[in-house]
């Protein structure tokens, strides 16, 4: 890199040889002006395009009184190892002050696959807590009360088996149905888009999420039955745009087919949730949640006919951008999330989660994870900005931002409509294509220094700069194993043979197989087994790749 | 003249590919014959694919932390297929405390995040050591 640019000491300004461009760009290819004044801003009309916060279109937030009534939930995500050790760190996170739990899963419970399938082997409680069964669930929740406290579990195509799981362990503890409530992410689209952690092909997928979205409107009312997800788009390469597009486009082909199978918008369309990254553009990150909230309040009055106010306003939860960490120089870390982090806020998020300083090397030791919590605790109790709503809002700059996502959205939106919808669009490669390519030129754009990264071409500092980091090692594995094996002799094997084979016969029907992974989940299935009986059926996705 | 050929691949169950297409496509914007396997391959499935295509390099995507498990398998392989001139090269999250046991195994590129492509690029230029590689 040093051909490019020099080597400056830590402490000092860089001094770039790279000619500065006369105009700068957003990430997502808006050009940007020097100054932002009235005529950037004259096509807006006031109660038309922003109107005041809690009223449509909600571009200023959805609660009249923002972050001062009830501040944002502070959601960190947690999870590794056994359910005995994440446990341990749950009450840790609670009894730091965090307000909500989000369960991280290893790949092997992302996947559908028991800690022992030969898959798994090297996975287990690697990036997440393993949970191969309802006892292993009872274990992560282990003197937890499930009533007063909002879950969070990131787990997408098992999403219904996970979500069984935890009913169950609510019902052990005596807690009501009705009464708890929080997320599942449960956005296969992504998946496919993304992520890439899938199981089935589309068809099937799309019918545990609307069985999810009619058994939770009738049991389970104040559960989000998915956070539709842009966090892992952007992670895999997307502009703020393209995030942005896709994510709301996705949000429409669920509700499109929650309509498909006959459910009326108002019954489901309130418990759906969203999921943003908060990345390095401060103002871009901000304009696009404000966007966002607009976007969906038209979506559904117009697309959709909502008449409740509920089904028009956008909730979401923002998590800080894994992918800007650096492994050098990993303190830094902590003053990018923190910037990220004042994005989301000044944005409306209604929670977020900051990630650690040591993410670009391991996952975070406990310490990491206090400091990334006390992150927010900051911006919420000492900088101020929670006192006004929207306090940007009204900003030439921000609006006028706000406004160019918005039509970039809308016609990404079109782009989508006219390949037959998002399913369509993912099976023809678009979004994955899109995403892929911008990956690559954002690489380009900082290889060649026209994009700064602090640490890593430019302020590049020789000296080890480490910091401790958590190892897991494989005794986790073994422990999981291990459990797994006692709980195959234990059960009774004749109910789970019954419940799997029972839930084999559903899902070659129509009927809702949320009450017969209830079942399954009761006589100790596995995760695994219960995914399996889903594969007999359905088969798995294979994707052609796009690079 | 032989172009350097690599196999890109992605073992375990992590789907997380942003890595390992940008550096495809940075590989063969480097000039070299790049086939990228997909998500999901075992140890079995690269070497084979390695074998099949005569490839000169390994590449390995890993983030997931399975690596203490994959990369011993993938150096056992090569060695029982003969094929142990075969460069092996690792992008991802590799605790610094791994390191040492990998290099023992004779992987020696480790490429974590911010790393750049131009280095990983000269990285395998410099040392390629299949016969049909070094030749041209």
């Amino acid at each position: 890199m040093s051909s490019v640019k020099p080597n400056v000491p830590a402490g000092s300004a860089p001094t770039s040889t790279v000619q500065r461009p006369e105009r700068f760009r957003t990430i997502s290819g808006t050009s940007i002006e020097p100054v932002y004044g009235p005529e950037h801003v004259a096509a807006l009309d006031y109660d038309r395009d922003l109107n005041d916060p809690g009223q449509f279109p909600y571009t200023r937030g959805i609660h009249p009184s923002g972050y001062a009534g009830k501040l944002w939930t502070m959601r960190q995500f947690a999870g590794f190892g056994t359910p005995e050790e994440t446990n341990g760190r749950y009450r840790q996170l609670l009894a730091a002050g965090g307000t909500g739990l989000s369960v991280a899963f290893d790949l092997p419970t992302l996947m559908g696959k028991d800690p022992d399938h030969p898959l798994s082997l090297g996975e287990v409680g690697k990036c997440g807590v393993s949970i191969a069964s309802l006892a292993d669930m009872e274990r992560l929740f282990a003197d937890i009360p499930l009533s007063p406290i909002t879950t969070s579990m990131t787990i997408n195509s098992p999403a219904a088996m996970l979500l069984a799981m935890y009913l169950v362990v609510a019902e052990q503890q005596g807690a009501d149905w009705r009464l708890i409530s929080g997320t599942i992410q449960n956005d296969i689209l992504k998946e496919y888009i993304a992520q890439k952690e899938y199981i089935y092909p589309p068809g099937p997928s799309m019918r545990l999420v609307t069985d999810v979205f009619r058994f939770c409107a009738e049991q389970v009312p104040k559960w989000n039955t998915i956070s539709v997800s842009g966090y892992h788009i952007r992670e895999a390469g997307s502009t703020a745009l393209q995030e942005l597009a896709f994510t709301l486009r996705n949000g429409i082909e669920y509700v499109q087919y929650g309509v498909n199978a006959g459910l009326d918008v108002d019954t489901f369309v309130p418990r759906m949730s969203f999921f943003f990254n908060a990345h390095n553009e401060f103002f871009e990150e901000i304009a696009k949640y404000r966007a966002a909230r607009k976007l969906w309040s038209h979506v559904m009055r117009e697309r959709f006919g909502a008449r409740d106010e509920r089904s028009c306003k956008l909730r979401f939860h923002a998590q800080t951008a894994g992918v800007s960490l650096t492994s050098q120089q990993p303190r830094n870390n902590v003053v990018r999330t923190a910037v990220q982090a004042l994005a989301a806020v000044l944005g409306g998020a209604n929670s977020l989660h900051t990630n650690s300083l040591d993410e670009a090397l391991a996952l975070p030791t406990v310490e990491a994870a206090t400091l990334a919590l006390r992150t927010q605790q900051i911006i919420a109790h000492e900088s101020g900005v929670r006192e006004s709503v929207d306090p940007l809002g009204g900003s030439y700059f921000l609006e006028a931002l706000t406004a160019d996502l918005e039509a970039g959205a809308l016609d990404c939106f079109r782009t989508i409509d006219d390949l037959g919808g998002m399913i369509e669009a993912i099976e023809k490669g678009y979004p994955q294509r899109e995403i892929a390519e911008n990956a690559y030129r954002s690489q380009q754009e900082m290889e060649r220094g026209e994009r700064d990264i602090v640490g890593v071409n430019v302020c590049i500092d020789a000296r080890a700069l480490d910091v401790p980091t958590l190892y897991i090692d494989e005794g986790a594995a073994e422990r999981q194993v291990a459990q797994l094996e006692d709980l195959r002799r234990t059960r009774n094997a004749d109910r789970v043979v019954r419940s799997l084979d029972a839930l084999r016969e559903t899902a070659r029907g129509k009927d809702n197989l949320m009450p017969l992974l209830l079942e399954a989940v009761r006589a100790y299935a596995t995760i695994g087994e219960m995914c399996d009986a889903l594969r007999d059926v359905w088969g798995e996705y294979e994707e052609t790749p796009a690079i | 003249m032989r172009k350097i050929r690599v196999v890109i691949a992605k073992p375990g169950l992590d789907g997380h590919d942003r890595g390992a297409k940008v550096i495809t496509r940075a590989l063969r914007d480097g000039g070299m014959e790049v086939i990228y396997t997909g998500l999901r391959q075992t140890p079995e499935q690269i070497v084979a694919a390695a074998l099949q295509e005569d490839a000169d390099v390994i590449g390995l995507s890993i983030l997931s932390g399975a690596h203490n498990y994959i990369c011993p398998r993938v150096m056992e392989l090569l060695q029982a297929k003969e094929i142990a001139d075969i460069l092996v090269v690792i992008g991802g999250i590799i605790p610094d405390v791994d390191v040492p046991k990998l290099n023992e195994m004779g992987i020696n590129g480790i490429f974590p995040p911010g790393s750049s492509m131009r280095d990983i690029v000269e990285f395998i230029r410099k040392n390629v050591r299949t016969a049909a590689a070094s030749a041209s």
